[in-house]
């Protein structure tokens, strides 16, 4: 992807790199200010915060506002901190990625290796199914869960995610296997290979970096989405940007902000661990998500 | 995204017996869930969606037809009005600024920069965060009594006043200053791939002619940035035409309504304000927004794919 191939043969003199490499700086530090915010200030005292004194490094270091945001603050009606859901997230988003993840490379191996009358169209219609904004499903999905009994629980989540996770995860897959030489697997049919052995077999083994891919897009979304959340969950089966929300917007009492500060980084702490891990699959998945396989 | 024409499948072969019917079935037996899922849960619930806003649902859906009274309805609250006002400030300066930021970013990361692999991740990793997380950090670091205005009063200077965040006039521009920060790295990293793609014969050969690079980059390189603009813009009007969590998390929709989104405006119709039939209304126009945005650009894909033989 972008980082291999060459720059763009331009020649710049040097005064003109020196202004570069400033904007270059000045604009890493306006994307990093909000994070750095976010880290000072949930190891401060409050009264620091109150004081003033956001941007600066705490005076005296503290970890309660994290103890406070995992275990005591009040979210809703209970005081139980944000780790219930944290772990509401967690149980939601490992069967929603892999359900999700599995069909849709079961569908990209279909819609490339084994084409039939129509599956043009197939695809066609599980692309679109990607760009709807989803409150034009949110009505009919709640009486829906509602009539399968599964309103308010993480069950019903994990459905609504595979269900518009599939349209991107096979987008990704079939985009893929597109490239797969399909002489390969007209010879494995010849030795006699099914299609599953011939997807295990053939498919599977050189699927690595479109699941990376997959697993890091599904993950990101499924983790990060509130809107979801915020129309199907019940108080027990919440999910951490819905607690996150209502830690932050609870009216009453004093506002904590370096517990909201804190709380916000464990919210974001999954998908910025995903990040930096395998940032490159990250990019080449959003790339993929949004321009062209 | 090209729907490549049907080449180079496995012909399914012309065996006998049950079990091999079976093996020609399975694709289909195996595709069918899904499709049945995005048939029913995308479009049958589309068209669900659609009746309703022809319907006089208030909490419950119902299925009494009132004809366009939902749409006439909608069109009717000031409320509506200023969601699609704010969506067009939010929505055209998001774009714009997102698109000016990424692409002078990838014009200046494009120049041999010696640590562009530490600075790149620096610009994108908002994109891997939740609005809600981005939400929560510029909704304080904006708060007038805390954040930016304390912060240069404590510099000295005692009249500093930046309360934009709690005035009905100016609060949709802060939803504007999360959005580009979250964004802008992603529409620069968009940018980046596409001079990457350059021909650098063309430049070379420009260059011999004496041009500068001003005009090298206004008459050689932007122009062929063309499919990165159409990209960026339709991603970009995408996610501004669905934002929701970030004006939930940032500002509520308020002060007052005055941040009022149609995506805001949708969910408090139908599941606070018990006016299902007029949400199904904002939702069927929410769709309409996007698909004339994604429908040409799938369309011209499609058609420019097939052209080059793909």
């Amino acid at each position: 992807m972008a980082a291999s191939s060459p720059d763009t043969a331009v020649r710049t003199g040097r005064v003109t790199r020196a202004v570069i490499y400033t904007a270059l700086i000045v604009f890493a530090f306006y994307y990093l200010l909000p994070l750095y915010v976010m880290l000072v200030n949930s190891v401060k005292p409050l009264a620091e915060i109150q004081g003033g004194a956001m941007l600066a490094l705490p005076q005296a270091f503290t970890l309660a506002p994290w103890q406070s945001a995992w275990s005591t603050a009040q979210i809703g009606v209970s005081p139980t901190g944000l780790s219930p859901y944290f772990i509401n997230s967690i149980v939601m988003v490992i069967p929603a990625v892999a359900i999700s993840t599995i069909l849709g490379a079961l569908n990209g191996y279909v819609l490339t290796k084994w084409r039939f009358p129509g599956s043009t169209v197939v695809f066609a219609m599980m692309l679109l199914a990607c760009f709807i904004p989803f409150q034009i499903v949110l009505i009919p999905m709640a009486r829906i869960l509602g009539l399968l009994g599964l309103a308010g629980t993480t069950s019903g989540l994990v459905l609504v995610h595979v269900v518009y996770g599939l349209g991107f995860t096979t987008l990704f897959f079939r985009n893929y296997y597109e490239a797969f030489p399909t002489e390969l697997v007209k010879a494995a049919q010849i030795d006699g290979a099914g299609f599953f052995g011939i997807f295990r077999r053939i498919l599977l083994p050189s699927s690595g970096p479109i699941i990376v891919v997959t697993v890091i897009w599904q993950f990101t979304n499924v983790w990060n989405d509130f809107l979801f959340g915020a129309s199907f969950s019940s108080a027990d089966s919440q999910p951490m940007t819905v607690a996150l929300n209502n830690l932050v917007s609870s009216s009453t009492g004093v506002k904590e902000y370096n517990v909201h500060f804190a709380g916000a980084i464990m919210a974001a702490l999954p998908t910025l661990i995903v990040y930096i891990v395998s940032g490159r699959y990250f990019v080449r998945g959003l790339m993929a998500g949004a321009v062209k396989g | 995204m090209a729907i490549a024409a049907d080449r180079g499948h496995v012909h399914s072969p012309e065996r006998s017996g049950a079990m091999e019917r079976l093996q020609g079935l399975l694709p289909k037996i195996v595709l069918a869930p899904s499709f049945a899922a995005i048939v029913v849960f995308v479009y049958g619930f589309i068209l669900f969606t659609g009746y309703l806003s022809f319907t006089n649902s208030r909490i419950l859906p119902n299925f009494d037809l009132v004809g366009l009274a939902n749409y006439t309805r909608l069109f009717g609250q000031p409320n509506w009005w200023l969601a699609l006002k704010n969506l067009a400030i939010f929505g055209s300066l998001y774009i714009v600024i997102c698109s000016v930021i990424g692409l002078g970013l990838a014009i200046l990361l494009d120049q041999k920069i010696r640590g562009e692999g530490l600075l790149r991740p620096i610009y994108l990793y908002p994109m891997a965060l939740s609005f809600i997380v981005t939400g929560t950090a510029w909704k304080w670091f904006l708060d007038p009594g805390i954040g930016v205005e304390t912060i240069v009063r404590s510099w000295g200077f005692t009249t500093f006043t930046f309360n934009w965040i709690k005035d009905s006039q100016m609060a949709i521009y802060t939803v504007v200053i999360a959005a580009v920060w979250q964004s802008s790295g992603f529409v620069m990293a968009m940018f980046l791939a596409g001079l990457r793609g350059i021909d650098n014969e063309m430049i070379k050969a420009a260059q011999i002619d004496g041009a500068s690079n001003f005009n090298l980059y206004r008459r050689i390189i932007i122009p062929q940035l063309r499919p990165a603009f159409l990209s960026a813009f339709v991603v970009l009007a995408h996610l501004a035409i669905k934002s929701y969590d970030l004006v939930i998390a940032l500002t509520n929709g308020g002060p007052g309504r005055a941040t009022e989104l149609p995506a805001t405006f949708m969910y408090s119709y139908t599941f606070t304000r018990n006016q299902m039939g007029v949400g199904a209304a904002s939702a069927v126009i929410m769709l309409i927004m996007i698909a004339s945005v994604i429908i040409p650009y799938i369309y011209a894909e499609v058609r420019g794919g097939q052209s080059n033989g793909r």
